[in-house]
């Protein structure tokens, strides 16, 4: 493992409105590993993984990528950022007006000055990474909805990113689709020797492939540990969403200010 | 307290509305300071033109014949009372090139063309297509909403200028080839009527500030549209709308500026 | 859309969008001989213009000549100075004579340029002594009321 992690979060608060959404979280990404931020629905993950591509700024502490501040960032050198990151957003956010060849090649003509035919070869390149070669004038429109996470998958590398951020990745995918989206993951990330964060609630899946998992809830990090670890803890919270238990530490009924007998004018 | 309730609603409306004008000034202003991409890669407006300018061409000419031949048809019976019909000419094409070419060719370009902005920029933003461009440190400003609005502003005037000219062939339609106007007198009581620079350029002035105004409107609220569908749809709604009372207001203003007195 | 068909689609409908301003421009509105041809400036002075106004035309013997650019009260005079430019095709002998007119009984108000039997031509800044105002309605009417209330008496 190396001396300095690639991303460093350090004490991150981020505070909506009054609503504290994010208290306290330190996290270490490390070079090479794929990393998977899990939780329930709506305990934070798409903030804090907001917070480290540089889109929010938190209300205290802050995220380090390669050693520089994200949020002390001007707005070139944000963009010089954010080159080096790729983004694979939940549902793919293809650009709907672009083939699947223009979508995968877009950064490279609007951000390098690469001539065509080289641009060719590294669309086709990047196609052939997730076995889509082929589809290139296709339209995103005509894509079932696991190719178009491929093809935002190839758009997402096209660059050679040193940090690549997936929302979601596994949201709304049949069986084959998940992993083959999940072995594409791990592999492309062992090929750029990238370093990989995958913001999801997929565990099965999720397990199969990422180095360390960090879990979420209200806001705090409930449990960390490689996934052989997270297998066998005895944590309530961590066991009900490991296995996906329907009540647990966090209940099945919402936390009414009245009890049920009084909702329904039974006297007690 | 009823009343402190009605000022507090009244004052947090202000308070909403003032932060929206803002917002919108910050927004107009980020497109014309992100234009340069605009012009150093016009290809991109060009594209641009083709939806917006191109696509609403139909409509516009369809259009500008049938208010076109309306003119001719009301503006005869009116002239006709007069014993002026061969003032047809100058009645028709004063309208046309003054008012109608550029405030319902505008009209007719909000609801074709700025609806449409509105709902691709707030289905870009909905589906993250948006964040995604910025997460790959390309300004979705300069690279998406500046040669939309290039491209609007670009549109307006020669659509206005087509619908004043299809607009005028219908008029000479109805009034020379259906009704019987001298042809002669149809075209020279125009001609000696319709001063260049007063008349055509204004009228050119007026589509531009329009075109302007609408796509302005429609790239903001496609941009600021809650990223669902019922927002927007709403958004689309409010595009057509606020377009339309902008049209007619500027309209006020310019033509008291222009006409004013001459 | 393949580029070449898209440059060739937007190409056309720019070219169309300047044909119709040129049909604005020829066709309908008055950007033809005159706005375009050389013009030299003359002035007149008037004691009523009447409904006289700025980019009103001037005709003689029916012909569009030249157009009016401007209208100032002279402070001294009290007289209403009329500057016209006429198309330099056209030339009028210095004793011309200039009257405003009225198309029809309530049409618009023009400049007729009479022309008269001298040798030397006006040139460019030249006042045209002979002029003639408006004939106003109101005082027209007041006249044959006058003349009517002398014969009734």
């Amino acid at each position: 493992m190396s001396a300095q992690p690639l991303v460093e979060i350090r004490d991150v608060n981020f505070t909506y409105d009054t609503r504290a959404i994010l208290k306290g979280i330190n996290m270490d990404f490390h070079r090479g590993k794929v990393i998977a931020i899990m939780g329930g629905s709506g305990c934070g993950k798409t903030t804090l993984f907001r917070l480290i591509g540089g889109a929010l700024k938190p209300s205290r502490g802050e995220v380090r990528i390669n050693g520089q501040v994200i949020h002390e960032l001007d707005e070139k050198g944000l963009y010089a950022m954010r080159r080096k990151m790729g983004v694979l957003f939940q549902f793919g956010a293809l650009f709907t007006d672009l083939s699947v060849y223009d979508n995968v090649a877009f950064q490279m003509r609007e951000l390098t000055d690469l001539p065509e035919s080289m641009i060719r070869d590294l669309v086709t390149m990047k196609l052939h990474a997730v076995g889509l070669r082929g589809t290139e004038n296709l339209m995103p429109n005509q894509l079932s909805g696991g190719m178009a996470r491929r093809v935002a998958l190839a758009r997402t590398i096209a660059l050679d990113p040193m940090l690549i951020l997936y929302d979601e990745p596994f949201t709304g995918l049949d069986p084959i689709s998940l992993t083959m989206i999940g072995d594409s993951i791990r592999r492309l990330n062992n090929a750029l020797g990238a370093t990989s964060v995958l913001v999801t609630h997929d565990v099965q899946e999720s397990l199969k492939i990422v180095d360390y998992i960090y879990f979420i809830a209200d806001g705090v990090i409930a449990a960390e540990g490689t996934p052989e670890e997270i297998m066998a803890t005895d944590k309530p919270f961590v066991h009900q969403f490991v296995h996906g238990l329907g009540d647990g530490p966090v209940p099945f009924h919402f936390p009414a200010s009245s009890s049920y007998a009084e909702d329904l004018g039974v006297r007690a | 307290m009823p009343v402190a309730r009605t000022i507090r609603n009244l004052g947090h409306r202000t308070v909403e509305a003032v932060w929206r004008i803002g917002y919108a000034s910050r927004f107009f202003a980020m497109i014309l300071l992100h234009s340069g991409t605009s012009f150093r890669r016009f290809q991109l407006t060009i594209k641009e033109v083709y939806f917006t300018g191109v696509m609403s061409l139909v409509i516009i000419l369809v259009a500008g014949l049938f208010v076109g031949v309306v003119l001719g048809l009301q503006g005869y019976e009116t002239l006709k009372s007069y014993g002026s019909e061969s003032s047809l000419g100058e009645l028709v094409a004063l309208s046309l090139v003054r008012e109608l070419g550029p405030v319902l060719g505008a009209l007719l370009f909000a609801s074709r063309a700025g609806s449409a902005m509105t709902a691709e920029i707030g289905l870009m933003k909905a589906t993250e297509q948006l964040a995604a461009m910025e997460m790959m440190s390309i300004n979705p400003i300069s690279r998406v909403i500046a040669p939309r609005f290039w491209s609007g502003v670009i549109s307006m005037p020669i659509l206005a200028a087509m619908f004043s000219v299809v607009g005028v062939f219908g008029g000479y339609l109805v009034g020379v080839v259906y009704i019987g106007v001298d042809n002669g007198s149809f075209w020279s009581q125009m001609q000696a009527s319709v001063d260049f620079q007063h008349d055509v350029v204004n009228g050119v002035i007026k589509s531009f500030v329009f075109g302007i105004a609408v796509t302005a409107i429609s790239l903001f609220e496609g941009y600021d549209a809650p990223p669902t569908a019922e927002g927007v749809s709403h958004a689309t709604t409010r595009t057509v709308v606020e377009s339309s009372l902008v049209i007619l207001m500027l309209d006020v203003v310019l033509t008291a500026v222009m006409f004013r007195g001459v | 859309m393949e580029r070449a068909k898209l440059d060739l689609w937007v190409g056309m409908f720019v070219v169309a969008g300047f044909a119709a301003l040129a049909i604005l421009a020829f066709k309908v509105g008055n950007l033809d001989s005159l706005s375009m041809s050389d013009t030299y400036v003359l002035k007149a002075n008037f004691g009523n213009i009447g409904g006289l106004k700025a980019s009103a035309s001037v005709k003689s013997a029916g012909v569009v000549v030249g157009r009016v650019t401007d209208i100032k009260l002279n402070p001294e005079s009290y007289e209403a100075q009329v500057t016209i430019k006429v198309d330099k095709h056209y030339q009028f002998p210095k004793d011309s004579l200039i009257g405003i007119m009225t198309s029809g009984l309530l049409g618009d108000q023009y400049l007729s340029l009479k022309p008269g039997v001298d040798d030397d031509m006006l040139k460019n800044g030249d006042v045209i002594k002979q002029a003639r105002s408006a004939i106003v309605l109101e005082d027209l009417i007041g006249q044959v009321v006058a003349s009517k209330a002398e014969s009734a008496k």
